[in-house]
């Protein structure tokens, strides 16, 4: 069995944007570009699953849809443990591009799971997994907190609203994961980064597809009103601005 | 042409969330010149549906079919966009929730229809399409052209108001065809807490952080959610510690939320907490640090100890309920 993990490069969850071009584009200098946190987690638990033989899951790649200036986010998964990866040649503009994309990556390889992450840190979409599985007619599963394979069978939990659901689903198929897939993301240890060099980036040339979207510009919030302080001393007064001023009690 | 919402239920009833999709998505219509028409599959009641038209729906779609027996994204979707496709959609809203954010991407691509997801207001413009929503974890807004002919909306719970409109709606059963309705996937279990308040549904939330100290001083943080008919949650590091479930932790990597009131009690405020509680309406912080970013989030702010603060909030609302 051979998992497919798509990974996407964001800005560092820290990072305060700012945009440029008239706030046509996001202002990308001075950005500190990491693996999205969730993608960062599905490698983890791909490879947890790699390593313990009763999954018989016997190949992790990564898919990424990006230009080369992206390789040393890919370098980074493949220090973290993946086999290989694959880059598809262009710049991502939306979801409906980048699952266009990461479709032809599936059909040239051979992968019974593909993982998606949920909530990309920039656009917010979560879109790309679900989208990926219609391209490819595929079963899809959105909010998996766990997934167990053993004996070609792929067991996953699913988060619904107020509880969760245990499925059995069938290869192949894509599922879109969220917070509990594992606990903490893997760190590259030096002898990984040293493997990394070597492994295989296959290079895989895009497809003509047309986004559906156009970001026209970007604006930052406008700031809240003041914060309104209220004497620690009476708290009350908090209950009674509440209920009369703001009226939301 | 039609605009056309998916209603989901919860064990064959609606809550406020679909009241909010219809009323949504009867403006929606409006400003396409069209008409709104729900979709709602599986068993639900007539006189559940019937609900649904105090919110100025006219027309009710109702798919139950014996062979859809459980929700698979890739059945469910392919219903939709069949109906919708059939309807000359223009424009398909959903929820923001687990069941919208799977379905939405699949009937994006089966519709060659582009997504805005997680919206809280009407286009600015449906000729171009264009949308406002919230980028980069809530930190910045974007405009965005959808350029497609039919366009998929999913809609953040409690961004909309409600608004009555009563109509008599006209329940139509519709029928799909048999060959898309199997599903791959099998459920082995299910397991579900009832009668309990979700946290994505609770108008008000109190939550509590780091600052609370130990799991012994949430008793009156508890007691101030029930007062107020509300839910708890808590800061990241909270639920790491097991001090409190993991489904209450909220933030960039636990549960995106938008009550009318969040209480933030010992919560520092870090970006990836206030990813998933700024659009709240209200915030309320309560901090020993008249520094801790929190305060620049909050409309109103207590600087003290929570222990000491909240439980005379739980005083000062006991006062309040009786008078
Ligand atoms: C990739 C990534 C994702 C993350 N996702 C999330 C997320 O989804 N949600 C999340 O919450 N965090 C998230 N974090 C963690 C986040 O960065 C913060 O570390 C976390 O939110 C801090 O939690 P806290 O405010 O409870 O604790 P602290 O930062 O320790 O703050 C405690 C606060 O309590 C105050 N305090 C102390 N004593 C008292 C008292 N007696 N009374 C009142 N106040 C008191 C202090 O002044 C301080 O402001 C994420 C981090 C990363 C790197
Ligand atoms: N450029 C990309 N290359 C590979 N995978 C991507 C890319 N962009 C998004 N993804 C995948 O889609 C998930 C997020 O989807 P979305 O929120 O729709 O962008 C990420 O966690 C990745 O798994």
């Amino acid at each position: 069995m051979n998992i497919l993990v798509c990974i996407s490069n964001v800005p560092d969850t820290t990072t305060k944007v700012k945009f440029a071009d008239n706030n046509s584009r996001l202002d990308v200098s001075g950005i500190q570009w990491v693996i999205n946190p969730w993608d960062e987690l599905s490698l983890t638990r791909a490879l947890e699953l790699k390593e313990d033989a009763s999954s018989g899951v016997q190949k992790v790649s990564v898919a990424h849809v990006g230009p080369v200036t992206s390789e040393p986010t890919i370098r980074k998964a493949l220090a973290i443990g993946a086999d290989d990866a694959y880059r598809v040649n262009t710049v991502g503009s939306d979801a409906y591009q980048v699952a266009a994309q990461l479709t032809e990556v599936v059909k040239k390889g051979s992968f019974d799971v593909i993982l998606c992450g949920i909530e990309f840190c920039d656009y917010n979409g979560s879109n790309v997994g679900g989208m990926l599985a219609e391209f490819l007619d595929y079963p899809s599963v959105s909010g998996i907190s766990e997934l167990k394979i053993s004996d070609g069978s792929i067991l996953i939990t699913r988060e619904i609203d107020g509880g969760k659901e245990m499925l059995l689903v069938p290869a192949p198929f894509v599922g879109v994961v969220q917070k509990g897939i594992a606990k903490e993301p893997r760190i590259a240890a030096m002898r990984g980064i040293m493997q990394a060099r070597t492994k295989p980036i296959h290079l895989v040339e895009p497809v003509a597809v047309e986004p559906l979207t156009d970001i026209q510009s970007f604006e930052l919030p406008a700031p809240r009103a003041a914060c309104k302080f209220i004497d620690p001393d009476h708290p009350e007064q908090l209950i009674e601005l509440l209920q009369n001023e703001a009226k939301i009690i | 042409m039609s605009v056309i919402v998916y209603i989901e239920h919860w064990d064959n009833k609606f809550k406020k969330l679909s009241f909010e999709l219809i009323t949504y998505s009867v403006k929606l219509a409006d400003m396409l010149g069209t008409e709104a028409i729900a979709l709602s599959i599986g068993n639900v009641p007539e006189q559940e549906l019937q609900k649904l038209g105090k919110y100025g729906i006219k027309r009710i779609l109702s798919v139950d079919n014996e062979s859809i027996t459980k929700f698979d994204s890739q059945v469910y979707s392919r219903v939709i966009s069949e109906i919708a496709a059939g309807e000359s959609a223009k424009a398909i809203v959903l929820a923001n929730n687990n069941a919208g954010k799977s379905l939405a991407p699949r009937i994006s691509v089966r519709l060659q229809a582009a997504i805005a997801s997680g919206v809280n207001q009407l286009p600015e413009s449906v000729s171009p399409f264009v949308v406002n929503k919230r980028v980069f974890s809530g930190s910045a807004l974007a405009r965005i052209h959808l350029t497609s002919e039919i366009t998929v909306i999913t809609l953040s719970q409690n961004s909309f108001d409600l608004v009555e409109n009563p109509a008599e709606p006209v329940i139509e059963s519709a029928n799909v065809s048999l060959e898309q309705l199997s599903s791959k996937i099998e459920i082995k279990d299910i397991q579900k807490q009832t009668g309990k308040l979700l946290l994505q549904d609770a108008e008000v939330v109190v939550s509590g952080g780091r600052g609370m100290k130990t799991p012994d001083n949430w008793a009156p943080l508890v007691e101030l959610a029930e007062l107020l008919n509300g839910a708890t949650a808590c800061s990241r590091p909270v639920s790491d510690e097991g001090w409190r479930p993991h489904e209450e932790h909220t933030g960039q990597t636990g549960k995106i939320i938008s009550p009318n009131l969040y209480i933030a009690a010992g919560i520092s405020g870090a970006t990836q907490h206030l990813a998933g509680i700024s659009s709240s309406k209200y915030i309320v912080a309560i901090n020993t640090d008249k520094d801790a970013p929190i305060f620049d989030a909050a409309q109103y702010g207590i600087v003290g100890d929570a222990s000491k603060v909240l439980p005379k909030l739980v005083e000062a609302v006991k006062v309040m309920k009786s008078s």
